[in-house]
């Protein structure tokens, strides 16, 4: 194969350009390290009003009631559903879910088993949220995000054949080594390398492509190392390994599949990268021990007015009905989503309000599906990770949890954005299911005879949101001005939305924390001069 | 509190239990790449687009997407917030004002101008404003390809 430079360059590029295109979508947006501080301090006396209503009982609302609270505060929280946690959320055997259209489904696993419908790692980055379960005693378990031995598949690709990721990864690898050390070697980039450093790029690119003597990349028992022998090394009669044979350059390149080689590379899905032992609402469930008590469940806010130094709740008792209940406090953290705020009677500042209701919530929806045995693990000796697919379930990531148990296991059947997670949110379950399950059969033939049951959750139809996470019309124009608390307010906000760190639970914690800093400093001698 | 209470359980245990046994028949056409089930006519489309809609017509893009959250009869939902009912409803009067929310999105709603045609959009405008007991097609004009088009501009 020959290529000039600026093909060879384009190539590169264009890989780099979709790769990062998609990461942007993939990341939900800026995926930044945390800037956790370490647990948050609040000294001095709550001398302007310690009465403090928190609503919303997910992380951000949480976070907030369990910190004030120790900082000495009256907190009161107000939580639509019949529990805490928010989007911090695990469906068990047992449960039931019941949608916006009064739809319910019946989790129907196995004891032990679970679906996180939300969130469900963690980065070794996102330092709050890590903090917060050391400090509250929730165990974490590596979360596999990259396993060589899963699949990437496209249906125009390889006849629909899925193909192992290490094939792709070492096989792009390669021939893309080889393809630079070509054109090192033919003068095509004398200009960008100095001579000197031209032996040590080509040195380079024998190591990282596993190229040999020839700048080959090749079959052979070097390459096989890393994609996989064709027979594997064994012992006695028959122990000696048989190479295998490289995908060629172009049927890879065409293939598309290269797209998803650096999917765990970003920051946030690098290793190490965890999950709580038992599923997700393992968070949710430490902080509602610690700040139970605190919480009045089934309340569904209706308005929030603040006027000078009090701000007043109503709310409707979901569970007995009746009349309004109201409520005034100094000071209110308000974590309810800008979809459900935008909704509800408040007198916040016009610029916030702008937001508040131009703010859209992205939709997005998660299968959980359960077999009778591990055939991953059994068959296709697949132990964790993630296969990835262009087919509308877009992904399978295998349980992280309890390999090599007997009976029943449950895949992460599919995690859907856009085009067609609008059209999975139309469908019932039952009917996205079957589709996600005929999706996933084109990858494992063994779904058919092995499925059991299966539980979907669309975030459009999720009746305390309204949609995943929210997305801002114009972030950089309107962010300092809405997560910031306004000499006049008794109310800041909170949450995920009011983050750089969107649908993340870090930017739900981080979000809080920088919420209740600034009204601290108000309700303490220490704001009494702003 | 949910207004409705509804529940699919009995449908969706029946769905799971038949999976098995439909996948056991053979492919009737012969082609079909589909394993678990025979879809029907109109189920091919779903997912049929790359990153858009394959569905065209009002009615079809409405069945799609729409319905989701406005419910297949238009009534909307409630939770913690509502979707609003479609019926009978006098805001969809002027076809600017369901183009402009298809287009930009509002509060829940996502945008959906980059998954729909200015034809799927005017379609659909006029499917929602003629349905549910609405009928301001006539008396107001009918949304056009054109007017979306110059929406999103």
């Amino acid at each position: 194969m020959t290529m000039t430079r600026r093909e060879l360059l384009g190539a590169v590029g264009m890989t780099a350009g979709s790769a990062a295109m998609y990461y942007a979508m993939a990341s939900l947006g800026h995926a930044q390290d945390s800037t956790y501080q370490g647990r948050i301090s609040l000294t001095g006396e709550p001398t302007n009003g310690r009465r403090v209503l928190v609503l919303g009982a997910g992380l951000a609302g949480m976070t907030a009631a369990l910190e004030l609270r120790d900082a000495g505060y009256d907190v009161q929280v107000l939580e639509y559903r019949e529990k805490a946690g928010g989007r911090c959320w695990t469906l068990r055997s047992g449960d039931t879910y019941t949608d916006i259209d009064g739809v319910t489904q019946n989790v129907d696993f196995e004891d032990g088993n679970y679906i996180n419908p939300g969130p469900w790692r963690i980065p070794y980055n996102h330092h709050g949220v890590l903090d917060y379960c050391k400090r509250l005693g929730v165990r974490l378990e590596p979360f596999i995000q990259k396993n060589h031995n899963a699949y990437l598949h496209r249906s125009d690709a390889f006849g629909g054949e899925p193909q192992r990721f290490r094939h792709v990864a070492t096989d792009y690898r390669g021939h893309v080594a080889e393809l630079l050390a070509k054109a090192t070697n033919q003068g095509m980039l004398d200009a960008e390398v100095t001579e000197a450093d031209r032996e040590t790029l080509i040195n380079s690119l024998r190591t990282f492509g596993h190229l040999n003597d020839d700048n080959a990349y090749v079959e052979s028992d070097r390459t096989s190392q890393y994609r996989g022998y064709a027979r594997e090394a064994g012992g006695g009669r028959d122990g000696a390994p048989v190479p295998s044979e490289p995908m060629d350059f172009e049927t890879l390149l065409q293939s598309d599949l290269w797209r998803w080689l650096s999917e765990a590379e970003t920051t946030s899905h690098q290793n190490a990268i965890f999950q709580p032992v038992g599923g997700m609402d393992m968070i949710a469930q430490a902080f509602a021990r610690e700040v139970d008590d605190l919480i009045t469940y089934n309340a569904r806010v209706i308005s929030m007015i603040q006027n000078g130094d009090t701000v007043t709740v109503q709310y409707e008792d979901r569970e007995n009905g009746g009349d309004p209940v109201e409520m005034t406090a100094d000071w209110c953290v308000c974590t309810i989503p800008f979809s459900i705020l935008g909704q509800m009677d408040h007198n916040l500042p016009s610029a916030k309000a702008q937001v508040v209701d131009t703010m859209y919530y992205e939709g997005a929806i998660k299968f959980g599906l359960e077999f009778n045995r591990r055939f991953w693990e059994e068959d296709d000796s697949i132990y964790g990770g993630i296969t990835y697919t262009d087919l509308p379930i877009s992904l399978i990531s295998y349980p992280s949890t309890d390999y090599f148990s007997d009976g029943k296991g449950v895949l992460l059947g599919g995690y859907v954005w856009g085009a067609n997670a609008y059209q999975f949110n139309a469908m019932q379950p039952d009917e996205a299911v079957r589709w996600a399950v005929e999706y996933g059969s084109r990858i494992h033939p063994q779904y058919p005879e092995e499925f059991s049951s299966g539980v979907c959750v669309s975030w459009h139809k999720v009746p305390w949101t309204l949609g995943c996470y929210g997305i801002w019309q114009d972030k950089e124009r309107d962010y300092a001005g809405v997560v910031e608390m306004g000499p006049d307010d008794r109310i800041v906000l909170a949450g995920e939305h009011l983050s750089y760190l969107p649908a993340w639970m870090e930017g739900a914690i981080l979000s809080s924390l920088d919420a209740i800093a600034q009204l601290h400093v108000r309700a303490t001698d220490s704001g009494a001069g702003e | 509190m949910i207004s409705k209470t509804t529940t699919l359980v009995a449908g969706v245990a029946i769905a799971m239990t038949g999976l098995a046994a439909i996948a056991q028949e053979p492919d009737q056409d012969g082609t079909s790449e589909f394993r678990t089930f025979d879809p029907v006519a109109g189920e091919l489309l779903n997912f049929a687009g790359s990153g858009d809609l394959a569905q065209t017509g009002g009615e079809a893009v409405y069945g799609a997407v729409c319905a989701g959250c406005h419910m297949p009869d238009g009534a909307g939902a409630q939770g913690a917030g509502v979707y609003p009912s479609l019926v009978e409803n006098d805001l969809l009067a002027a076809p600017s004002y369901p183009i402009y929310l298809i287009l930009e999105g509002q509060g829940a709603m996502p945008p959906l101008g980059g998954i729909m045609d200015d034809q799927q959009v005017a379609d659909v405008v006029n499917y929602i404003r003629s349905s549910f007991g609405n009928d301001f097609n006539g008396e107001w004009g009918e949304a056009t390809a054109e007017d979306v088009g110059e929406t999103r501009q």
